[in-house]
């Protein structure tokens, strides 16, 4: 008889509430107790999981054992000379701002939500509204502490120094399966205040915002898009671009105290609807709004750094709107030259009247080495849609196909759905990665439903 | 594993060459299961093309309803061949005839052992697996003629009721493990088991079962009817007083 694995069966599932799975889970505190849990992993394996925020079955294994890592975390310390800080790996996104904020300092890359973990991030190579500038998260990753399920515990760097640097870039993006990321060291630069400038464009068409995105000397931009608008309003939205506000740029009562981060969040009642209310009476009044009171053009506008970068962090619990069906999130990104392929989605979206809230444009520049990391220059859409939309798989199927024939790819953080050929396809060196996956897991502990379903090991 | 838009990649059916039972893989199939386990007496040899036309790999295992000890090796022999098994088609059992059963006793017990007992055996084998893996579907294929047993075929109709209870227990006894089961309950079927039968009121199509399992897979209910109006009516049904019930003709 086999021993079960330790800890107490719960059910999981990714942001967008679909397909939950049932795992054992344990929370250890130290690198000590990873290495442990590891070591006690059964049959079905085992898996890192940070804040849950990846939409779908990444962060799940079903029947296994699932390494809760939000109780790594301790002291993080910043290094001011070089510019670098070292935190334990399940410190959180908005923890680490708050810190460094405080400080005078800023995290070089952050996602769109400030409740991931810094291993959740490491994991998915996580990008922001300065992917164009300055790449991804794995980009400015100096060092990354790895336990891997030999027992074993790896400092890596991401160059020929770095011990292992192909185990390096291989955890960068690997979506938790090359090892437990317990401790990483992270560029941070310094800023002068904790809010930004930004600036405004309210958009009428497709062309237009692409193009405002195209001429940014910004560090950061980042566009909205109404897809239910249709015709030639199709793909109109609003475009904010901005920098790192300076004292100067501040009125003068936020100028006594520039540093000072504020987080607000209200949650939403812990209740899940039977039906979602995001549907097309809601998307629809709700883009039509959004668009309409955003301003033609504003210059220099002040916002907080959570009010720029983490908007929805605002609405704990958002996902809940979805109902009990939950959502599916679809990203992906086109290269440069591509449009046709964006905008044929787009139209497709429109035309198929799908309720989508949360579309969102970035521009993306210089990808990682991570084989599994998910930028590449061109063209990023992420589309939020409710996952009990009738006929959803196979339209999605139909836009893997396009997306894969342009040279784009799916980001893995936010698949439920796609085929494991699709996905095979979109990351050619799937192959290498595996390689080095398999000399450090060489018995096939670390595992996951995305790995199952995509057949990634 | 399902996936969010409820595509799943296996099924096992347990009576591989159940009308019901194939209409429901078929119709999975066409949605995007990729590998499919017919369990059947002496397994079934070649492989529908309605499954292997849309690109499923068709697989299949020799099961005995009537052997319980077989059964939690049969599901082994399922998971060795496809892995993870997302979806389970319980759709195996006998009609038969009231009149023969009523004069051949042993005849009818053995039916009433297929229908009920060996679903036992069988579920509860499945179930373990489902547990352990941590997610999946068992869909029973039980029948209104459990919801209240009528006299013209109370041999069938209690096996049916004792599988219906069954399966509801075990749904229950599986909350929370990331397995469940959905329970289907069919009115009359025309098809190769049922042609001895006079139709019913409000048949239904292999087919139309298939859409109501397709439909409960998604929706994540526990019970589904086929036809829908059958619930309604049912709920009356219940509630008639035993000396009309007992009148009451086909």
């Amino acid at each position: 008889m086999i021993q079960p694995p330790p800890g107490r069966r719960t059910l999981l599932h990714g942001w967008g509430r679909t397909a939950p799975t049932a795992a054992h889970v344990v929370r250890p505190r130290t690198p000590g107790q990873v290495a442990e849990a590891l070591s006690r992993a059964g049959e079905r394996g085992a898996l890192p999981r940070g804040l849950g925020r990846a939409y779908g079955d990444a962060a799940q294994d079903s029947g296994g054992l699932v390494l809760d890592c939000t109780g790594l975390t301790g002291p993080v310390r910043l290094d001011t000379g070089r510019g670098e800080v070292t935190a334990p790996a399940g410190t959180s996104m908005d923890a680490l701002i708050t810190h460094l904020l405080g400080r005078g300092f800023f995290v070089p890359v952050t996602p769109g939500t400030s409740r991931v973990t810094l291993g959740g991030a490491i994991a998915a190579d996580v990008h922001g509204k300065n992917h164009h500038t300055d790449s991804s998260l794995g980009a400015h990753l100096r060092a990354l502490t790895l336990v891997t399920p030999d027992g074993r515990t790896r400092r890596l760097g991401p160059g020929p120094d770095g011990g292992d640097p192909d185990l390096f870039w291989a955890t960068v993006g690997g979506m938790g399966l090359t090892g437990v990321v317990t401790e990483a060291t992270l560029a941070v630069f310094p800023v002068g205040t904790a809010y930004m400038r930004v600036d405004t464009d309210r958009t009428g068409s497709l062309e237009r915002t692409l193009e405002l995105m195209a001429c940014s000397g910004h560090r950061y931009s980042v566009a909205w898009l109404d897809l239910f608008a249709r015709g030639g309003a199709l793909g109109r939205g609003v475009v904010t671009r901005a920098r790192h506000a300076e004292p100067g740029d501040l009125p003068a009562p936020l100028r006594r105290d520039p540093l000072r981060h504020r987080g607000t969040s209200v949650p939403v009642p812990p209740l899940t609807p039977p039906v979602g209310v995001v549907n097309r009476w809601t998307v629809g009044a709700f883009n039509a709004l959004r668009h309409g009171r955003a301003p033609r053009r504003r210059r220099g506008q002040v916002q907080p750094v959570g009010g720029y970068f983490h908007p929805l962090d605002a609405l704990d619990g958002w996902n809940r709107l979805y109902g009990r069906p939950g959502a599916v999130q679809y990203q992906f990104v086109v290269p440069f030259g591509a449009e046709d392929t964006l905008a044929g989605i787009a139209e497709d979206l429109s035309e198929a009247r799908a309720p989508s809230f949360l579309a969102v444009l970035k521009r993306m520049g210089r990808p990682t080495p991570g084989p599994l990391s998910f930028p590449r220059p061109g063209w990023s859409l992420a589309v939020d849609l409710p996952a009990d939309l009738p006929g959803l798989g196979a339209v999605l199927h139909r836009f893997d196909e396009r997306v894969l024939d342009a040279g784009g790819r799916l980001y893995l953080a936010k698949d439920s759905r796609a085929r494991a050929e699709t996905v095979h396809a979109m990351y050619p060196e799937l192959p290498a990665w595996r390689r080095v996956r398999s000399m450090a897991d060489p018995d096939g502990v670390l595992v996951s439903d995305m790995a199952r379903r995509l057949r990634l090991l | 594993m399902r996936d969010s838009v409820g595509t799943v990649r296996s099924v096992l059916l347990l009576g591989g060459r159940s009308e019901i039972g194939l209409a429901i893989v078929e119709r999975l199939v066409r949605e995007g299961a990729r590998e499919v386990v017919l369990a059947a007496r002496g397994g079934v040899p070649s492989p529908p093309d309605a499954l292997t036309e849309p690109g499923a790999a068709v697989h299949s295992v020799d099961f005995d309803a009537s052997l319980p000890d077989t059964h939690t090796g049969t599901v082994a022999e399922a998971v060795a061949l496809v892995g993870d098994l997302d979806v389970v088609v319980d759709a195996f059992g006998v009609l038969g005839e009231q009149a023969a059963y009523e004069a051949d006793p042993a005849a009818a017990a053995r039916a009433a052992a297929v229908n009920y007992t060996g679903h036992v055996s069988a579920d509860l084998a499945v179930a373990a697996r489902l547990r352990e893996q941590g997610h999946g579907t068992l869909v029973v294929l039980s029948s209104v003629a459990g919801v209240r047993v009528r006299r013209f075929n109370f041999v069938y109709g209690s096996a049916k009721a004792g599988l219906d209870g069954f399966a509801q227990g075990l749904a229950d006894s599986l909350h929370g493990s990331g397995a469940r089961v959905l329970v289907v309950r069919p009115g009359y079927v025309p098809t190769r088991m049922s042609a001895h039968v006079a139709p019913a009121p409000f048949p239904a199509t292999p087919g139309q079962v298939a859409d109501a399992v397709s439909a409960g897979l998604r929706s994540g209910a526990t019970t589904v009817w086929a036809p829908r109006v059958l619930q309604p009516l049912f709920t009356g049904m219940r509630l008639m007083p035993r000396f009309l019930w007992r009148r009451l003709g086909r």
